[in-house]
């Protein structure tokens, strides 16, 4: 037996026969047709949960944090819990957009639209809950540095305030990537459109862009500093979310391991949701051949990967509990596996390590169905996980005689239901009315767009040019003679 | 014709594909056009050589934006927190640089973004109200499926039957001249 390197040509990213004009129709056709009837019905009961979310923020509002079920040793419960969970979803769009742009990844231009727009509304989500659990959310402003007439200042030694400067600027970063990658394509709508409406409307966000190749020139560099910064910044904003928890004292959070473990746990869930959103989302808009499953595969690959560190990290976790002779560390972690919250550690075992293990399989990896409802189970596998970190360690601390039971009030879940109004309806006007496939960058990795690949001598594209520049190496194994 | 009063902004040409583009443009920058552009629905590898580009500005604005982030974020945290309104935390020092990390990592982040962002639409003289390309109907295939060069006549060596020769010697599908007004 000897091993033999062999060049194997990687899948096309783009399936089909398609052309530069063929992928423009593809896409610009939702944005510029006429809306349909489902979409009318989906956007209904999206804005249906939104006034569920309004109406409970009012009165939450009028009537103060206690209609939560918050108690004495219980201070944090759902708010934290539902903004770490939303935070952590919204990390898969950056990851995406910018981690994968960075290493080259071609397969990235099928989703990243898509999954910067989950971003930028999951972040809205998270950041409601901050917001509102201030209990006085009129002077919710005192949390930026503003000269007042107090004399005042926040405390910049906080990890409360750190995560203010993390998450807002997490989201407008997000929001200038979003829309520096959205120019180009707002200029194909504007080109495609037939209503003087839509025509203007496109054009004003377009700014003026003809596709020059002197602007391109600057806007690439624009785009590779952007994901430059992108990236460590969705690795801090995730550390210093976990900051909130473990730069304090209570065991079970005052723990060196937290940043790489939300990290990680973040992008899991965020890639589980990215799944759920888009396997729906190609069915009905028929970008099957875009959005296609070698790239379910890919995405599937990181979500076993991130969510055997998560599992790792819960192993350690028991481990470092054990190992550091603390008795409150070993407390809390025998308390999460038998205590009063034990029916939620094990369902967090059940979503978060065991059901990642069916994705070392190829043909689970390749089915939409089962992949789907992995994607599902994982998203509320990493929201159990936040409510052990949040819950349990708060509500059995160091003395048993302040140990108290915490569960939610309907105010809280209704809340908690209804940020999923605010993320769809946002969501579905993003399909609705934006290229939710970006455009000039799925073509920029078609192998036409390479001069390369053409015949020096006629100028005709030739398909079997296209291959050996998207090789890859593997092993094979050959029979000795 | 009512092209009399019309000044005349370039030479629009069309060609097939990216390949065909590049060589063209290898074209016109031999032949002494320093004013012309290339416009093609995504950005095509090696046209920065073949139409001779400098490399782009933008990494020092961002370079600027960044250090004015850092620095005022470091600035504000020092004054506030050493000098305008110190606190006590367990005893530790009033500055404490090691816990202004995190802000200053977030601000320096946010600045350079900013400057990333309008730097490259500064450049790049964006937002336009009005381009006189796009009085050429054609010119819509820009951003989806066509790849243009308009040499501008704001050139030196502009001449419209000069212009019109290279473009079809380059092979140009397609070759029309671009008024400023319609």
């Amino acid at each position: 037996m000897s091993k033999n390197y062999e060049y194997v040509p990687e899948p096309k990213l783009i399936k089909g026969d398609h052309t530069f004009g063929s992928i423009t129709n593809l896409i610009a056709k939702t944005p510029l047709s006429s809306t349909p009837k489902l979409w009318y019905l989906a956007f209904a009961v999206a804005n249906l949960l939104l006034i569920i979310l309004l109406g409970s923020v009012g009165y939450l509002i009028w009537d103060g944090i206690g209609i939560w079920g918050l108690n004495n040793p219980a201070g944090w419960g759902w708010a934290i819990i539902n903004f770490v969970w939303w935070v952590g979803i919204g990390h898969a769009g950056t990851l995406i957009s910018a981690i994968l742009f960075l290493f080259r990844q071609g397969w990235r231009t099928a989703i990243n639209r898509f999954a910067e727009a989950m971003t930028i509304f999951a972040v809205m989500c998270a950041g409601l809950f901050p917001a509102i659990h201030v209990g006085r959310i009129w002077v919710i402003y005192w949390v930026f540095p503003i000269p007042n007439q107090m004399g005042v200042w926040p405390n910049f030694s906080s990890p409360l305030l750190w995560d203010v400067f993390a998450v807002s600027t997490y989201f407008t970063v997000s929001l200038l990537f979003w829309y520096v990658g959205l120019v180009p394509d707002f200029a194909t709508l504007r080109d495609k459109a037939k209503s003087k409406a839509a025509k203007i409307t496109y054009g004003i966000a377009a700014l003026g862009w003809t596709g020059s190749f002197r602007n391109w020139w600057n806007y690439e560099k624009a785009y590779m500093i952007l994901a430059g910064l992108a990236t460590p910044l969705v690795l801090s904003v995730h550390t210093i979310v976990s900051f909130d928890f473990a730069v304090s004292l209570i065991p079970g959070w005052h723990s060196t391991i937290f940043p790489p473990y939300f990290v990680a746990g973040a992008i899991y869930s965020g890639f589980a949701m990215v799944l759920s959103l888009m396997l729906v989302a190609r069915k009905i808009y028929g970008l099957e051949e875009i959005m296609n499953i070698d790239i379910m595969e890919k995405m599937n690959l990181v979500m076993m990967v991130t969510g055997n560190l998560v599992a790792f990290a819960y192993l350690t976790e028991g481990f470092v509990a054990w190992y550091s002779g603390y008795i409150y560390e070993q407390g809390i972690f025998w308390l999460y596996v038998v205590g009063p919250y034990a029916w939620g550690f094990w369902i967090l075992m059940f979503c978060n390590v065991i059901t990642p293990q069916f994705l070392w399989s190829k043909s689970i990896r390749r089915n939409v169905t089962l992949t789907f409802i992995i994607s599902i189970i994982v998203n509320i596998g990493m929201w159990f996980e936040r409510f052990m970190i949040a819950v349990v360690s708060l509500s059995t601390d160091f003395m048993p005689s302040s140990w108290d039971y915490y569960s939610p009030t309907l105010w809280d879940i209704l809340i908690y239901v209804g940020t999923f109004g605010l993320f769809f309806t946002f969501f579905l006007l993003f399909l609705r009315f934006m290229p939710m496939v970006a455009i000039a960058e799925v073509k920029g990795v078609m192998p036409q767009a390479d001069p390369h690949n053409y015949d020096e001598e006629t100028n005709d594209f030739i398909e079997a040019r296209a291959e050996p520049t998207m090789a890859n190496q593997q092993t094979v194994q050959q029979k000795s003679e | 014709m009512t092209t009399k009063n019309k000044n005349v902004h370039g030479i629009l040409a069309e060609f097939r594909n990216p390949k065909e583009l590049i060589d063209a443009a290898e074209m016109v920058k031999d032949s002494g056009y320093n004013n012309f552009d290339t416009y093609a629905p995504f950005p095509i590898h090696g046209m920065e050589k073949a139409m001779g580009l400098k490399d782009s500005l933008l990494g020092w604005i961002v370079l600027a934006g960044g250090l004015a982030g850092m620095i005022g974020a470091l600035a504000l945290m020092i004054w506030v927190m050493g000098y305008e309104y110190p606190l006590n935390i367990s005893g530790k020092p009033y500055i404490n640089i090691p816990v202004y990390v995190p802000i200053t990592f977030e601000m320096t982040v946010l600045f350079a973004a900013f400057a990333a962002t309008f730097g490259m639409f500064a450049l790049n003289k964006l937002p336009r109200f009005h381009n006189p390309l796009f009085n050429v109907e054609r010119f819509k295939k820009a951003s989806d499926d066509g790849f243009f060069i308009c040499i501008e006549a704001s050139d030196d060596l502009f001449s419209e039957n000069e212009v019109s020769k290279l473009f079809t010697d380059s092979g140009a599908t397609h070759i029309e001249t671009v008024y400023d007004s319609e």
